[in-house]
């Protein structure tokens, strides 16, 4: 009696969590599926290259001019920027953290990254307008601050909490035979550390600077308030730029439903989708090619 | 007031859906027994402010009556009129064709009702020399065509624009009276390199912080920290200082009306609130959030 009740128990489990995992691919499914079904329908209004190659973005004219190059150039730019800045930043600060401080600053280090991740992305943004735009103005002589690298600036910090955290925990992981095993053979704590540690803990810093990326294009509100947002094919990091992300947010509440702008804002929403997409792939690739070595 | 107020407001003014959380809610402290009428009032970030003055001083002499007001833009809060989740939209413009046509098709007749007016203010940095334009120069600054305060008397710094984003009552009320000379369907559109900034706040901060910043935002945020311009109707017309004197009597070129929008003939509540904007003391709370009264 009892133990065919354990036994419905547990199968109700099983099926739970079964159920569970299978909730998340159909989540996945079904918002893939709704853009792709309120974004194709842009199509209608413009041709694919067009709408991807099209530098002019005036959704709201009449008739409608819906070109996202600048977008995408836009987003892919503060971007790069982000990473540049952020990567080694991070990678850099993890090692130190997790290897070379001493144990009482360790802890106040690892807190504050802690805090670091718990501002909001509003408030990020706010210092940037109050504080970082003027200041690059001033600093670089620029014409105005509000740049692609302002943003670049404000996802850097938003990216390395995540970067340091992850990339701390994958260089724990690293067993300590073989930091002691190279430090017996005579290796100094920093060969150790560039020749043994950073190759057993790779594709967890990888894992961890991809998450970054994915958190940083993403990334909306701070953006907006400091690219400027315009919509023009950027030159240079130090010009204003416009963010996929940052359109959909400042456009969407006023698009009414059924026009072309509509449909546009939800394809901007696919060639986001696609980007992160092509970045998690890329990711998993890469953890994969440093399991197999 | 109200600029001190709006200042202090989080940038996320219009697009961010941070709005929906400022909803305020008007509790009337009747006894909970009696029964409420409520009333749903959406629209324009510029009329928000007003709207809620309104709303508590109503709510006041009605207490039976629970009002909600919330922004998030002209055109939301008449799509919301017309898909029947509002009862009274605010707009800082007239209705468009199409959203006429929309209304129609619904079966509904819109009737707008002009409550208030509203001057916008062409601002620059306080350092900048340049402190009246016509209508023209104006224009052909913000379409890209003059690029540098050298052609219009100023110093040789290059010409940094600043416009609100395209859900802003404000940027469209702006593109079509000067960019397009009036003409609603004029082909002119804002140079692409004029920065599209989310919020009037944000376009404060960038004037105050940019000696080559030009910038445009609503009469409510006028502050020290920028300097504002005098406009020309055009060459032969005398420069005007934006005041509200002078928006009232029209003088002032860059003015607009603010409306109420309801759904047909008004009863109820809808019509109490309506009057109640209009009459002398609506009036009194459209001067002491910075607009100005139409009577």
């Amino acid at each position: 009696m009892k133990s065919s009740f354990r036994k419905a128990g547990e199968f109700a489990i099983e099926k739970l969590i079964l159920l569970s995992g299978i909730a998340s691919i159909v989540f996945v499914a079904l918002i893939f599926i709704f853009l792709l079904q309120e974004g194709v329908a842009v199509l209608k209004h413009t041709s694919l290259g067009a709408f991807l190659g099209g530098k002019f973005w005036y959704p709201i004219s009449n008739p409608a001019r819906l070109g996202i190059l600048p977008l995408i150039l836009g987003s892919l730019l503060v971007t790069a920027g982000a990473i540049v800045i952020a990567v080694p930043l991070g990678i850099a600060a993890a090692f130190y953290i997790a290897e070379v401080a001493p144990r009482k600053l360790r802890a106040v280090l690892k807190s504050c990254v802690e805090v670091l991740a718990a501002i909001p992305s509003v408030v990020l943004g706010f210092l940037g307008i109050a504080l970082l735009v003027p200041f690059l103005k001033r600093f670089l002589g620029l014409p105005t601050g509000l740049t692609a690298f302002a943003g670049s600036l404000m996802l850097a910090f938003m990216a390395l909490p995540t970067i340091i955290t992850i990339s701390e925990d994958a260089i724990n992981a690293v067993p300590r035979e073989y930091k002691e095993g190279a430090i017996a053979l005579g290796a100094t704590h920093w060969q150790t550390l560039v020749r043994v540690i950073i190759h057993g803990a790779l594709p967890g810093i990888i894992a961890a600077s991809m998450l970054g990326i994915g958190r940083v294009i993403g990334e909306t509100m701070a953006v907006m308030m400091v690219t400027g947002n315009a919509a023009v094919i950027p030159e240079t990091l130090f010009a204003p730029v416009r963010t996929l992300t940052a359109t959909i947010a400042a456009e969407m509440g006023e698009a009414a439903k059924g026009t072309p702008h509509y449909f546009a804002l939800f394809a901007i929403g696919i060639v986001l989708f696609v980007i992160s997409f092509a970045i998690n792939l890329t990711a998993d690739l890469f953890l994969h090619r440093g399991k197999k070595r | 007031m109200r600029g001190k107020k709006k200042t202090g407001r989080p940038a996320s003014e219009t697009a961010f859906g941070f709005l929906l959380l400022m909803t305020t809610l008007v509790h009337p402290g009747a006894a909970p027994s009696q029964k409420k009428a409520a009333l749903q009032i959406k629209g324009s970030d510029t009329m928000v402010n007003l709207g809620q003055a309104w709303a508590e001083a109503f709510v006041r002499r009605h207490p039976k009556t629970n009002i909600a007001v919330t922004g998030g833009g002209s055109g939301t809060g008449i799509a919301a009129l017309i898909n029947g989740t509002c009862d009274i939209a605010e707009s800082s413009r007239a209705l468009e064709e199409k959203e006429l046509q929309q209304a129609k098709a619904k079966g509904i007749l819109i009737r707008q009702e002009v409550v208030a007016l509203d001057g916008i203010v062409v601002v620059v940095h306080p350092s900048n020399p340049v402190g009246a334009l016509t209508m023209e120069e104006l224009r052909e600054i913000f379409l890209g065509e003059i690029r540098r305060w050298k052609t219009v008397g100023g110093p040789d710094w290059p010409i940094v624009l600043l416009s609100r984003e395209v859900n802003s009552g404000t940027h469209i009320f702006f593109k079509e009276h000067v960019l397009r000379r009036g003409k609603a369907k004029g082909p002119e559109e804002f140079a692409p390199a004029a920065l599209m900034m989310p919020s009037s706040y944000a376009i404060a901060e960038e004037v105050a912080h940019n000696e080559n910043a030009v910038g445009y935002y609503g009469l409510g945020y006028i502050s020290p920290r920028q300097k504002v311009v005098a406009v020309a109707k055009d060459e032969s017309s005398p420069f005007i200082t934006p005041k509200i004197e002078t928006v009232r009597t029209n003088t002032y070129p860059i003015s607009r009306p603010l409306f109420l929008f309801t759904r047909g003939e008004p009863g109820g509540a809808v019509k109490a609130f309506l009057e109640f904007a209009l009459s002398p003391e609506g009036q009194d709370i459209v001067v002491k959030t910075d607009f100005v009264p139409i009577k």
